[in-house]
C-alpha cells in the first residue's frame, strides 16, 4: 500500500474545504494510505516570489519540519506551491548545510496531485462520470514550471460521458499572479475578463483547472459575468459520480 | 534619459487608465506575430538547438566582451571607419553632435534605432538646430505623435490605422485616409524629398561583427539602406551588448530573429556595412562613425543573473506573448524598452528606486522565457530584482515601500509560527457574514477590497482540519 502526507496548500486551507476532502477520499479509494501533518501552513511563495527571500526561510523550514517526520511523499492540489517546494526550496539555503540537504531531500518527493495519479500511481481512470461539456484552463506553473502538458488532460479524457472542449488561449495566464492581483488590479482584470470571455465561447458548461488560485480568480469572474458554468477543482470532477440526467 | 533626470515610473497608475483602444490595437498586432513566429519554428526541426547556441554565444561573448570589442575596433578602424566610445547617454549624444557640427549638418535621416531611443537622441538634435527625421513608417508615426515608442519592432502598435488617418492629416495638413497602403504613400512622399537633402545618415545596428568590423542592419522597410547610402556621413549607435564574434555565430542570430520578431524566416534587407565606400563606384558614405554606447550596461555585466538580459536580441517576442503587455501597452513601462525585457532592463539601467515597480508586473507566467530566441530566463531575473527591491543587495538598497515590508514581516512571523497561522485560519470565517452576498464574499476592506473591486472572493471556511481530526478520532474509536 503507497503512504503519502497531504500538503493542503494556504489556499485550499481557507477555501477548498470540500476539494480536500475529497482529494482525501479520493487517494484512500485508490489505496493510498494518507497523513496529514498539521503543523504545516503555506509553502512560502507569496513571500518568495515578491523578493523576500529572506522572511521565506523560517515559512520554509515550518513546512520541512512537518514534512520531515515521514518519508512518504508529499501531495498537493495546486502545481504553483508544489514547484515552489520542488524548485526554489533548494535555491533557499547554501549548498552543504543541513537545512540544503534536507530542502533537497524534501523537494524530491513532492508532487502535484494529477502528476502523482498519472506518473506515479500510473492511474489514469478512477472511475468518475461526469455527462458534460469541459474545457482546461493550463495554469502557469502547472504547464511551464511543473512541465506537465498531458497529465490533467489524460485524466479527463478517462472520465466517462465527459466531452472535452478545446478553449481558446488555453495557455495563456488568467490574471492572477499571486500578489500580482492587488498589486495591479486593473491589470489582473483585464486578464481575467480575457480568460472569461474565452471560457464563456468555448461552448462548456464547466472549466477545469488544477491550481486553487486560478480557481478563485476565475470563478469569481464567472460569477461578476453572470455566467452559469462552473468552475471546478479537476479533483473535484474526478470524485464526481453524477450519472446523466 | 539619465539617472537624475528620469522620472518615476508609476506601472500602477498607468494601468488604471489604459486608453481603451490600446490593447485592442496591440493585441491585434501581436496575435499575428505570434502565430507567423510558430509556424515559422515549426518548420525548424532543430530550433531549440539553435536556441541554446544562440544563448550559448551570447553568454562566451559577455564574458569575453573586452576581448570582442577591442577586435571589434580594430577591424573597423582598418577598414576605415572612426569607433567612439561613450560611457554614459549624454557622451553618446555630445559624441554625435560635435560630428554633426563638424560636418555643417543641418538635416539628419534616421533609421529605426532602439539606442538613438535609448539615449533620447532627437531631442538633443533639435536642441542643437539639426532637424531629425525618423524615416521608419512607425517611427515616423511617432515621432509625428511626439511619443516614444511602444513596442520594440513595432513602435506604433498602439495606434489603429484611423488614429495615424487623423495625425497624418493634422500633421500634414493634408487629408489622409484611413488605408495602410495609402498612408505608407504618404509616408514615402514626404520622406523621399528629405533622404535626397540630408547630410547625415543615423542608424542603430542589430549586430557587430567583431572579426571584420562590420555593422549588420535588420530592416524591413528598405528606409535603412537608403538613411546609410544617400548622405555622405553615416552615423551608428549601437549598444556594446551586439557585439558577436564573427560571421558564423552571425548566421545563428539571423536565423533566431526576423522568425521570432515578424514571423519571417529572414527580414527583407540584411545589410553588412564595413567602414565608409573605398573606392568611387561604390556605394555608401565618404565617412563612417560607430558610436558604441555602454550607458550603464557594463555594470549589468557585474550581475551573474541580472546580466541575462543582455542577451537579448530586441525581437519583441516576450512582449508579443505577455499577457500584461496586452493589456496595458507599451507605455506603461516608462521607457525606451517595453514588455517583460523591458521590466528586467529599465530597473537595472535605471536603477531600482526609479523603475522599483516593474519587476512586479508580471504573473511570472513564464510565457516570455519560453518563446526568447536566446533563452533569457526572465521570471528568474524578475524574482531576483524583486529580491533587490524588498531586502536590497549589493547593487543596490532596498526600496520597497514601508507598509510591505511590514507586512512581508508580519506574513513571515504568522507562517513560520504555525499555531498563530492556525488560530488564524479558525477566526477568519468569522467575517464572512458581513460581505455575504450569494455565496460569494464582496466589498471587503483594505487589503482585500483590491481583489474584490475586480471579483468577489469566495467565503472563508477552513474546516479541513476539523474534519480530518473528527474523521481520525472516530476512526480511533472503532479500532
Amino acid at each position: 500500500m503507497s503512504k503519502a502526507q497531504l500538503f493542503i496548500t494556504c489556499l485550499g486551507d481557507q477555501f477548498y474545504t470540500a476539494t480536500l476532502r475529497n482529494m482525501t477520499l479520493l487517494l484512500e479509494r485508490l489505496g493510498v494510505e494518507l497523513t496529514f501533518p498539521a503543523e504545516q501552513t503555506c509553502c512560502g511563495q507569496p513571500l518568495f516570489n515578491n523578493g523576500f527571500e529572506e522572511k521565506t526561510r523560517p515559512v520554509a523550514m515550518n513546512f520541512m519540519r512537518a514534512f520531515s517526520t515521514s518519508d512518504a511523499p508529499i501531495i498537493a492540489p495546486s502545481g504553483s506551491c508544489v514547484s515552489m517546494v520542488k524548485h526554489h526550496y533548494p535555491s533557499l539555503f547554501n549548498a552543504g548545510t543541513p537545512e540544503h540537504v534536507l530542502a533537497v531531500e524534501i523537494a524530491s518527493r513532492t508532487f502535484e496531485f494529477t502528476e502523482y495519479l498519472v506518473n506515479v500511481l500510473k492511474i489514469t481512470d478512477v472511475g468518475a462520470v461526469y455527462p458534460h461539456k469541459v474545457t482546461y484552463h493550463a495554469s502557469c506553473h502547472y504547464l511551464r514550471e511543473m512541465g506537465l502538458k498531458t497529465e490533467a488532460k489524460t485524466l479527463l479524457n478517462a472520465v466517462k460521458d465527459l466531452e472535452l472542449v478545446s478553449l481558446n488561449e488555453e495557455e495563456t495566464c488568467c490574471g492572477f499572479g499571486g500578489a500580482f492581483t492587488v498589486t495591479y488590479p486593473e491589470v489582473s482584470r483585464s486578464m481575467m475578463e480575457n480568460k472569461v470571455n474565452n471560457i464563456i465561447s468555448s461552448g462548456a458548461d464547466t472549466v477545469i483547472t488544477c491550481e486553487p488560485g486560478c480557481l478563485m480568480n476565475v470563478a469569481g469572474g464567472l460569477y461578476k459575468a453572470g455566467s452559469k458554468i462552473r468552475a471546478m477543482h479537476i479533483i473535484d470532477l474526478l470524485s464526481s459520480k453524477e450519472e446523466p440526467a | 534619459m539619465n539617472r537624475a533626470t528620469q522620472p518615476y515610473i508609476g506601472f500602477e497608475e498607468y494601468s488604471e487608465h489604459v486608453p481603451q483602444s490600446i490593447p485592442l490595437a496591440v493585441q491585434q498586432a501581436t496575435s499575428r506575430f505570434v502565430s507567423g513566429r510558430a509556424a515559422r519554428v515549426a518548420e525548424l526541426p532543430q530550433w531549440e538547438e539553435l536556441r541554446q547556441i544562440g544563448s550559448d554565444i551570447r553568454q562566451h561573448t559577455m564574458e569575453n566582451m573586452d576581448v570582442y570589442l577591442t577586435r571589434l575596433e580594430a577591424a573597423l578602424q582598418s577598414a576605415g571607419g572612426h569607433v567612439h566610445w561613450a560611457e554614459k547617454a549624454e557622451d553618446a549624444r555630445r559624441i554625435v553632435l560635435q560630428i554633426a557640427k563638424e560636418h555643417n549638418v543641418k538635416t539628419a535621416v534616421k533609421s529605426k534605432s532602439m539606442a538613438t531611443e535609448e539615449i533620447e537622441l532627437n531631442h538633443a538634435l533639435e536642441a542643437a538646430g539639426i532637424q531629425a527625421i525618423e524615416t521608419d513608417l512607425g517611427e515616423y508615426i511617432i515621432q509625428l505623435a511626439g511619443t516614444g515608442p511602444s513596442h520594440i519592432i513595432v513602435p506604433a502598435v498602439h495606434l489603429k490605422k484611423e488614429e495615424i488617418a487623423a495625425l497624418f492629416s493634422e500633421k500634414l495638413d493634408i487629408h489622409a485616409p484611413a488605408d495602410p497602403i495609402e498612408l505608407a504613400r504618404i509616408a514615402r512622399e514626404v520622406l523621399r524629398e528629405k533622404f535626397l537633402h540630408a547630410e547625415m545618415g543615423i542608424s542603430g545596428g542589430n549586430f557587430l561583427i567583431a572579426e571584420t568590423g562590420t555593422l549588420v542592419m535588420v530592416t524591413n522597410e528598405g528606409n535603412g539602406r537608403m538613411c546609410t547610402t544617400m548622405p555622405d556621413l553615416h552615423v551608428a549607435v549601437v549598444g556594446i551588448d551586439k557585439v558577436v564574434p564573427d560571421w558564423e555565430s552571425l548566421t545563428v542570430f539571423l536565423k533566431l530573429l526576423a522568425r521570432s520578431a515578424t514571423g519571417q524566416k529572414l527580414s527583407t534587407y540584411t545589410q553588412f556595412i564595413t567602414g565608409p565606400r573605398r573606392a568611387e563606384g561604390e556605394f555608401g558614405p565618404e565617412e563612417f562613425h560607430l558610436v558604441l554606447l555602454d550607458n550603464g550596461r557594463s555594470k549589468i555585466l557585474k550581475d551573474p543573473v541580472g546580466r541575462d538580459v543582455l542577451k537579448c536580441i530586441r525581437c519583441g517576442a516576450c512582449a508579443n506573448v505577455c499577457p500584461v503587455y496586452k493589456n496595458v501597452g507599451g507605455f506603461a513601462y516608462g521607457s525606451f524598452i517595453s514588455g517583460p525585457i523591458g521590466a528586467i532592463l529599465s530597473p537595472q539601467m535605471l536603477g531600482t528606486q526609479t523603475a522599483r515597480e516593474l519587476p512586479y508586473a508580471s504573473t511570472l507566467c513564464g510565457a516570455c522565457a519560453d518563446v526568447c530566441p536566446v533563452k533569457i530566463p526572465i521570471p528568474t531575473i524578475l524574482r531576483h530584482l524583486r529580491r533587490r527591491v524588498a531586502q536590497g543587495d549589493e547593487f543596490s538598497a532596498l526600496t520597497v515601500p514601508v507598509p510591505i515590508r511590514v507586512a512581508a514581516m508580519f506574513a513571515s512571523i504568522a507562517l513560520a509560527w504555525n499555531w498563530i497561522y492556525r488560530l488564524g485560519a479558525r477566526l477568519l470565517p468569522v467575517i464572512n457574514p458581513f460581505f455575504r452576498r450569494n455565496g460569494w464574499l464582496s466589498g471587503m476592506p483594505y487589503p482585500l477590497s483590491r481583489w474584490t473591486k475586480v471579483r468577489p472572493l469566495p467565503p472563508f471556511t477552513a474546516r479541513f482540519r476539523r474534519w480530518w481530526n473528527v474523521r481520525s478520532a472516530k476512526w480511533k474509536d472503532s479500532t
